[in-house]
């Protein structure tokens, strides 16, 4: 664990990266606190999910139904399925989490951050200490908001009045951006993102972004396809001349 | 709703996810060995197209319908500066501040 914070000291843009969003979702993390309790249901119901799901986008959807007086089946289906991506996650980030106790606790904090956060790092032991540092962090900063939100009520319940909503998309893409200039990636990640907008209206919520993985097969196809000219080696000169 | 009731789903939903997220790690410590490049490759390939299905998702759309103007622009203005490798920090601040400073002037 200290040759993680020893490569976070040693790359302070990175913490400061890391830093700023904790402090996002901390905001967030407020926000639901605030909005759950706002909503009539017991104050520790947002805590309790806070620290054992620790997945925001399913906390959202699980409250919103049993608030709605959805049964708890469904809400527990819901986000589940909203859930679901961690599994695919898993496989990318397995190797950066040891074993153990390590292991748990690394599969715990696993979030769309630190995935994000550490398919942008160079290097291994940068990927490791970038998924840990964000793991941790956002752990402690959204559980410290949600507390701070249940009990503190209504100072920031509409984070869309301060773009917190149009700041997390942009934070996956920036962090995302790096790899797409690989031209096999890049196919596959617009015929994902068309296929869950396009059933994004007919399937439930986490069912469409699943469904993006079928982009990948169209990285497969291309490369087969382009297998004799060796697209790996020609394609970053390319894009090199582009610029 | 009972708060036994309520418990019990917030402990199904926990383990179900955390099912989800150990599964990973632990299938693929079981392939170690045989784990080729290319299918290193494909798995860092899914993650990313999975990342930027949540990008567009969560920039475009909001509970299945369109997000409006202000997301989108916040989000695209972000995209831009990320591209002509802006620091981080700028990315996100300038996202967020174009998204918030759109909504003052009364745009959805």
């Amino acid at each position: 664990m200290r040759s993680i914070w020893r490569t976070i000291r040693s790359s302070p843009d990175l913490g400061r990266d890391i830093a700023l969003v904790c402090a996002a979702d901390a905001l967030v993390g407020l926000s639901f606190g605030a909005i759950t309790v706002g909503a009539g249901l017991p104050v520790w119901l947002p805590m309790l999910l806070s620290l054992v799901v620790f997945a925001g986008a399913a906390q959202f959807m699980f409250v919103g139904l049993i608030a709605s007086g959805g049964n708890p089946v469904t809400a527990v289906a819901a986000g589940l399925l909203v859930n679901a991506r961690h599994l695919p996650f898993g496989f990318t980030v397995g190797d950066l989490l040891g074993r153990g106790w390590r292991r748990v606790v690394g599969s715990h904090i696993m979030t769309d951050e630190s995935v994000a956060f550490a398919l942008a790092q160079p290097d291994h032991a940068r990927r490791r200490a970038a998924y840990w540092a964000v793991g941790v962090g956002v752990f402690v900063c959204w559980n410290l908001g949600v507390l701070a939100g249940a009990f503190g009520g209504t100072v920031v319940t509409d984070t869309d009045r301060l773009g917190l909503d149009a700041a997390f998309p942009a934070v996956l893409l920036a962090l995302v951006l790096p790899s797409l200039r690989d031209p096999a990636t890049r196919r596959a990640a617009a015929a994902g993102a068309v296929i869950t907008l396009v059933t994004t209206p007919f399937l439930p919520a986490g069912l469409p972004v699943l469904l993006a993985l079928a982009g990948v097969l169209l990285a497969l196809s291309g490369r087969r396809g382009g297998a004799t000219s060796s697209p790996s080696s020609s394609a970053p000169e390319s894009s090199e001349a582009a610029r | 709703m009972s708060w036994p009731v309520l418990v019990a789903a917030v402990l199904v939903l926990a383990a179900g996810t955390f099912a989800f997220r150990i599964a990973g790690p632990l299938v693929r410590e079981r392939m170690s060995v045989s784990v080729s490049p290319d299918v290193e490759r494909l798995v860092a390939i899914g993650a990313v197209v999975l990342l930027a299905a949540l990008v567009a998702t969560s920039a475009l759309l909001d509970d299945g319908g369109p997000a409006g103007v202000a997301r989108p622009a916040g989000v695209a203005v972000g995209g831009l500066l990320a591209w002509r490798r802006v620091p981080f920090v700028l990315i996100v601040v300038a996202a967020a501040g174009v998204a918030a400073g759109l909504r003052l002037l009364g745009v959805p």
